[in-house]
């Protein structure tokens, strides 16, 4: 059937079987293979978007749900450039970087869009609300201390 | 070459800074191109049929239904596909003479030996329909008995491979002076007998495994996209089993998620996307499921240990005995039969011990095949100390931590010439365990830990020690040869001063997460004196950087890294050169100061590096004989492994009412010499501690009976998330190796391998008061109840509680 | 990882889907956050050949109160877990339910799951429906002969399976208000994001019934700790009611616990419960 979503601001009308899940729609049919696919059964996170704002994995999710939505992937996160410079990194994926957050990067678009929804619904986490908050995102690289520290670096309270 | 000390830190120098990485803005943003992302016009996708079963013999098999289906191209069996191979999948560690190995195909023919052995392959226009094919096969199986425990398949009682007439694949003995060795057991004051069981772990790299090839049939060059940690060894690999000539091949790794070792290795869906976009003449691709991945993905770990400690009556151990039975799962994959004996000249870590005997047997039986897993036999080894010594300490009625220090190998000792014939190349443990011990509050956990047992709390304080010491860096060649391993461990690099003055690196080690780009960087910015940032490291791909031996066993700085210095130091020495003859001055007079070669005493007279770049470049004015452009390019096969080492201590806290344990602190001091980026050897040590901690409490692969994986998914199999842990007090000492001019050491999987003996010491210290002394790893809260229930009803606790 | 293909139907309206549920039958599953069907149908443990899409039926999603008949919340079927354990009407009137709700699965889980499809689906391991049978609530559902209410002790009939009919529609779940009312929830899982091996929800209410105590896994079905209960009706101590704890229950015994632990850890929890809960 046809759908239409708003995909970082831009209006895409496609045709998808009803058992799409919007996972595969965002990477294989709209190209956009920023977020990822790392399990079964909607474990890893590693599949985040928001959905109307609100962190979602999008795995769990068939693409005929998101019709009239509005979808923001990793790749509409960062400010938009062109002309080949890049654009200025959305303060959560600043703060990754500065705070060494990804280390393989596979589980880092899920993660980053997690921290901006969870940072949305509490400006000011402490540690224990930052690690709560993340408990549906795994990530096998980091032992997740400097994600924490950047999720509260971005929030604005490093803690040492 | 010397070694240099290089300071770990220093105003200004690239070498030991933070540097954040140049891999980052990629990742943050999407623009990574990992193997899944990766538009392929025109390609196929297939989809796995696997074995459900075991064990069992397949009696047909019934494509006609999948073929019908919407999309579906072909389906091949293993018959179809037998003549696809020139050779079985390859084994590159024939451990004995004797080793007994079957053959392993891509594709099984007659018999299913694992629950995930692919038996049929479909291929289809997209990966929906693939999957609904797959569905669609009909296998006619002929279950058999399959056999599943480490210990029945050492009986024989049932054969996985009745060809070979045994599961017993090889027995290796490492035994220099077995008399020695009886000697002490006999005169020991004080002995030590444990058994230890290293449950199967699943990997789970976040990225689940990919492979597309992409075929020229007219240009008769094949390009492999795969997501594995060796597209080197990969190259050489599918030349050999899949018959196409080697110099036509390309292997490229794309950004990887994560291998962990479960991409160091050849699988079979390689190797049928090669035979079928050969034979389909069109690109041929495929993607893992994460359930794929837990049964057809290699499992780490899977041991018994006996363990023997023979000791004086101060407590110094005179003898160790290891006795090691491994599992191979249902076949030999590329490393399998040499995990174990990668740990076993470790199994007296770093303890001075003058006897010792180590031998392993390897088995087979009807699971998914077992390989490298962070730390890949040593995690194995040093758990099996670590624990042992721990036990000595009640024995001998001192604490942990005094037990340690009565063996450490002191540090005049070293280089240390071990029992088991290793030269550790530098080491100096006492140290690490003072400041471990320091970071957690040791004296006041202890005095709180008194005080909460006298009020009689049901919830215990406990606290455990690991002292840790790693062979790495692998490997000198030599050694690789006298171990029977098929390959080198030398690595790669070369290093051109391009002529506009940016340079460009050629590595052949292949990052998936240790950000190599950021380090190489710094290493060859600090030595020319330029911005990191003007320095390009390019690898994972064989027509970019042919000359490789890849990433894998901590050997990608010690031996990498230290091939790109040298590499680099060529590169100065040939600028010296040209500077000399241009600048009409001596080289021992030039000094390369900021990028730029200034005489000595005259600064007025220099050549920026971009200038003498930009005159080999043009070739103008060179010294008779010497060739144009400012490059090197070097191999380095490394003298020795290095050996980092360190201490861990977890702080844990055991509820005794429903026998959560909880990690409540946990200090690492860890030495890996001097350290080119802080910051990233952190990241490695926190995310390595994690999966050592996960061993000792969450993960571990469940079998039932008939050889099924219980908990294929991440519902059930338990890798912690966030909400899981704490954060880790880190600290470092530096103990610079001699045998590399960069004096470093690896540490990518030193995380892991300290960190399981020290949270299952910190839970038997919590449970001592209930004469507990051991419990199975993962302690979960079941086990660790009924282990304190078993020990209140007055027998001897094990922790061997269901499930 | 991929569902098998289905037929896809979207209702605007509850009759709408009752019609819908009605001329499809059983094959038909209505699909509402989806974080209990959609999961299984990837599994292919389920494979519906009809999918009735009801999250886009307005007005499903809410909480009021009616002051009348004795303060009862009433929470539209389609409210999502986040706007459950956000909103300041459930966390004032019945905070043990936006609690429960606050601590299901991930973040990402409750901004899609509903309490309705939560509900609906009858998993003993799921939290709210102990929750909904510690708080004595009411489901109320629709089919083509009407509505009626059903009391959530009758709601919960066997494994994934509940009283509601094949064409009927969960519409509402009415929960009293228990405002001040000592409560608490004990959800013991391995890792935060886990199913609870054993959860205890536990309500001091004072009136009918007296203190409304439910268990998660242990049983085929979301259960009451009737023997608790009755205990402490009969005024035993914290103590001797958590020990009737798995009276009438049937735990399983899997990966994650045996049949004999999980009695043990129910005893424990529920006495936990009713002491946070008691002060």
């Amino acid at each position: 059937m046809e759908i239409t979503l708003s995909v970082n601001g831009v209006e895409r009308t496609s045709d998808v079987e009803p058992r799409r899940l919007l996972v595969h729609h965002l990477r294989d049919d709209l190209g956009l293979t920023g977020t990822n696919v790392g399990c079964d059964t909607s474990s890893c996170g590693a599949c985040t978007v928001l959905l109307d704002g609100e962190s979602v994995k999008s795995c769990t999710i068939l693409a005929v749900q998101a019709d009239g939505h509005e979808v923001t992937t990793i790749e509409g996160l960062a400010g938009a450039a062109g002309n080949g410079e890049t654009g200025a990194l959305h303060p959560v994926q600043e703060a990754f970087h500065a705070q060494h957050g990804l280390q393989c990067g596979f589980c880092t678009p899920g993660m980053v869009m997690a921290a901006v929804s969870l940072l949305d619904e509490n400006p000011h986490p402490t540690e224990e609300d930052v690690r709560l908050g993340l408990e549906g995102n795994l990530c096998r690289c980091t032992g997740y201390q400097n994600i924490v520290r950047a999720v509260l670096a971005a929030a604005g309270e490093v803690r040492a | 070459m010397t070694a240099t000390e290089t300071p770990t830190t220093a105003e200004g120098r690239a070498f030991g800074q933070r540097l954040l990485r140049k891999e980052d803005p990629r990742l943050l943003t999407g623009e990574a191109r990992f193997i899944d992302d990766l538009q392929i016009p025109g390609a196929l996708w297939m989809g796995m049929v696997r074995s459900p079963y075991a064990h069992a013999r397949i009696r047909g098999i019934d494509v006609s239904a999948a073929l019908e289906m919407p999309g579906v191209r072909h389906v091949f069996t293993g018959a179809d596909l037998a003549d696809a191979w020139a050779d079985p999948m390859p084994c590159a560690w024939p451990v004995t003479e004797d080793m007994k190995a079957p053959a392993h195909w891509p594709v099984a023919k007659d018999k299913a030996c694992y629950v995930g052995d692919i038996v049929a392959v479909v291929v289809a226009e997209d990966r929906y329909q693939a999957a609904d094919a797959v569905d669609a096969v009909v296998v006619d199986y002929e279950p058999l008995e399959a056999v599943v425990d480490i210990e029945d398949a050492a009986s024989d009682r049932v054969v996985v491979h009745e060809e070979l007439g045994t599961n017993r694949s090889y027995t290796w003995t490492l035994s220099p002076e077995p008399e020695a060795v009886e000697r002490a057991f006999a005169e020991a004051a004080h002995t030590v007998s444990e058994t230890y069981v290293q449950q199967r772990l699943i990997p789970v790299a976040m990225e689940p495994r990919g492979v597309a090839v992409v075929p020229g049939v007219y240009g008769g060059d094949l390009t492999v996209y795969s997501s594995t940690q060796i597209p080197h060894i990969l190259k050489v690999m599918v030349a050999a089993t899949c018959g196409v000539p080697e110099h036509k091949v390309r292997v490229v790794a794309p950004a990887v998620g994560g291998g962990f070792g479960s991409k160091l290795n050849v699988y079979a869906e390689e190797l049928i996307a090669v035979a079928l976009a050969r034979r389909l003449g069109v690109p041929t691709r495929w993607t893992e499921t994460r359930a794929e991945n837990a049964v057809a993905t290699i499992q780490g770990r899977g041991q018994v240990q006996r363990m023997e400690l023979a000791a004086d009556a101060e407590g110094r151990v005179t003898a160790v005995r290891a006795r090691i039975t491994a599992d191979m799962g249902a076949y030999l994959q590329l490393v399998t039969p040499g995990i174990p004996l990668l740990g076993a000249f470790l199994y007296h870590g770093v303890y001075d011990v003058p006897a010792y005997h180590f031998e392993c047997t390897g088995v087979f039986t009807n699971r998914t095949p077992t390989d490298a897993y962070r730390g890949a036999g040593r995690p194995e080894a040093t758990y099996a100390i670590e624990r042992a010594m721990d036990a000595l300490a009640r024995e001998v009625g001192v604490d942990p931590a005094e037990i340690r220090r009565r063996n450490y190998i002191p540090p005049d000792r070293f280089p240390y010439e071990s029992v088991a014939g290793l030269t550790y190349d530098s080491g100096d443990y006492e140290p690490t365990l003072d400041r471990a011990l320091e970071l957690v509050g040791y004296e006041e956990l202890r005095a709180e830990q008194a005080r909460r047992r006298a009020a009689g709390e049901k919830k215990h304080l406990g606290i455990g020690i690991s002292t840790y010491v790693e062979m790495c860096g692998l490997a000198p060649s030599r050694v690789l040869a006298s171990l029977n391993y098929a390959a080198g461990g030398w690595e790669a690099a070369s290093v051109r001063v391009l002529p506009t003055g940016k340079v460009q690196v050629v590595s052949g080690t292949t990052p998936h997460g240790q950000g190599h780009e950021t380090s190489w960087s710094q290493i060859v910015a600090d030595r020319l004196g330029i911005d990191p940032a003007d320095v390009e490291v390019l690898h994972s791909d064989t027509a970019v950087s042919p000359l490789g031996m890849d990433t894998y066993g901590s050997r990608s700085l010690p031996v990498g890294g230290v091939a790109v210095a040298m590499a680099t130091d060529q590169v100065i020495a040939k600028a010296k050169a040209i500077a000399a003859h241009q600048l009409e001055c001596a080289e021992d007079d030039l000094e390369l100061v900021d990028g730029e070669l200034r005489v000595r005493g005259t600064p007025a007279r220099s050549m920026t590096l971009q200038a003498v770049a930009f005159e080999a470049f043009s070739a103008h004015d060179l010294p008779d004989g010497m060739e144009p452009n400012l490059s090197a390019q070097v191999s380095y096969d490394p003298p020795n492994f290095v050996f980092p080492f360190g201490t861990h201590v977890a702080v844990v806290e055991v509820d005794e009412e429903t026998g959560r344990v909880e990690l409540r602190d946990y200090a690492a001091v860890d030495d890996c010499g001097p350290q080119v980026n802080p910051m990233i050897v952190e990241g490695q040590l926190h995310g390595g501690i994690v999966q050592g901690a996960a061993q000792a409490l969450w993960e571990e692969a469940v079998y039932d009976a008939d050889g099924n994986l219980r908990n294929p998914t991440l519902v059930d199999y338990g890798v912690p998330s966030a909400a899981e842990l704490p954060s880790f007090k880190l600290d470092h000492t530096v103990t610079p190796s001699p045998t590399n001019p960069l004096g470093v050491k690896g540490i990518g999987e030193a995380g892991t391998i300290g960190a399981a003996p020290a949270v299952i010491n910190a839970i038997v210290d919590a449970l001592s008061p209930f004469g507990i002394t051991d419990i199975a790893m993962p302690a979960t809260p079941e086990r660790v109840w009924a282990a304190i229930r078993q020990a209140r009803s007055g027998s001897a606790g094990d922790g061997e509680g269901a499930p | 990882m991929i569902p098998a293909p289905f037929d896809y139907q979207r209702a605007s309206s509850v009759d709408e889907a009752i019609e819908l549920l009605r001329q499809h039958g059983e094959d038909a599953k209505l699909l509402a956050g989806g974080h209990s069907l959609l999961p299984l149908m990837k599994l292919r443990l389920a494979q519906p050949s009809v999918l009735v899409d009801i999250g886009r039926i307005a007005d499903l999603s809410y909480v009021s109160e009616t002051p009348a008949d004795g303060r009862v919340l009433r929470i539209g079927a389609l409210t999502r877990h986040h706007d459950l354990a956000t909103s300041e009407l459930v966390r004032e009137q019945v905070p043990l339910l936006a609690h429960v709700a606050g601590r299901i699965g991930d973040p990402q889980v409750r901004h899609r799951g509903t309490i309705g499809g939560s509900v609906v689906h009858g998993d003993p391991a799921s939290d709210l429906p102990a929750a909904l049978l510690a708080l004595r609530a009411t489901l109320v559902v629709r089919g083509p002969a009407g509505e009626r209410s059903i009391p959530a002790d009758e709601f919960f009939t066997g494994f994934l399976e509940t009283a509601i009919a094949p064409d009927e529609v969960l519409t509402e779940i009415r929960v009293p208000a228990v405002p001040g009312v000592g409560w608490a929830f004990e959800k013991f899982n391995r890792r935060a994001q886990d199913w609870a091996i054993v959860g205890v929800a536990a309500v001091m209410t004072d009136g009918a019934g007296g203190p409304g105590v439910g268990l998660v896994n242990m049983g085929p079905q979301p259960m009451r700790a009737a023997g608790v209960e009755e205990a402490l009706r009969a005024g035993a101590s914290l103590g001797e009611a958590a020990a009737r704890a798995d009276e009438g229950t049937d735990p399983p015994t899997d990966l994650n616990g045996s049949a004999e632990y999980r009695r043990h850890l129910a005893r424990v929890l529920v006495r936990r419960a009713l002491e946070t809960a008691s002060g």
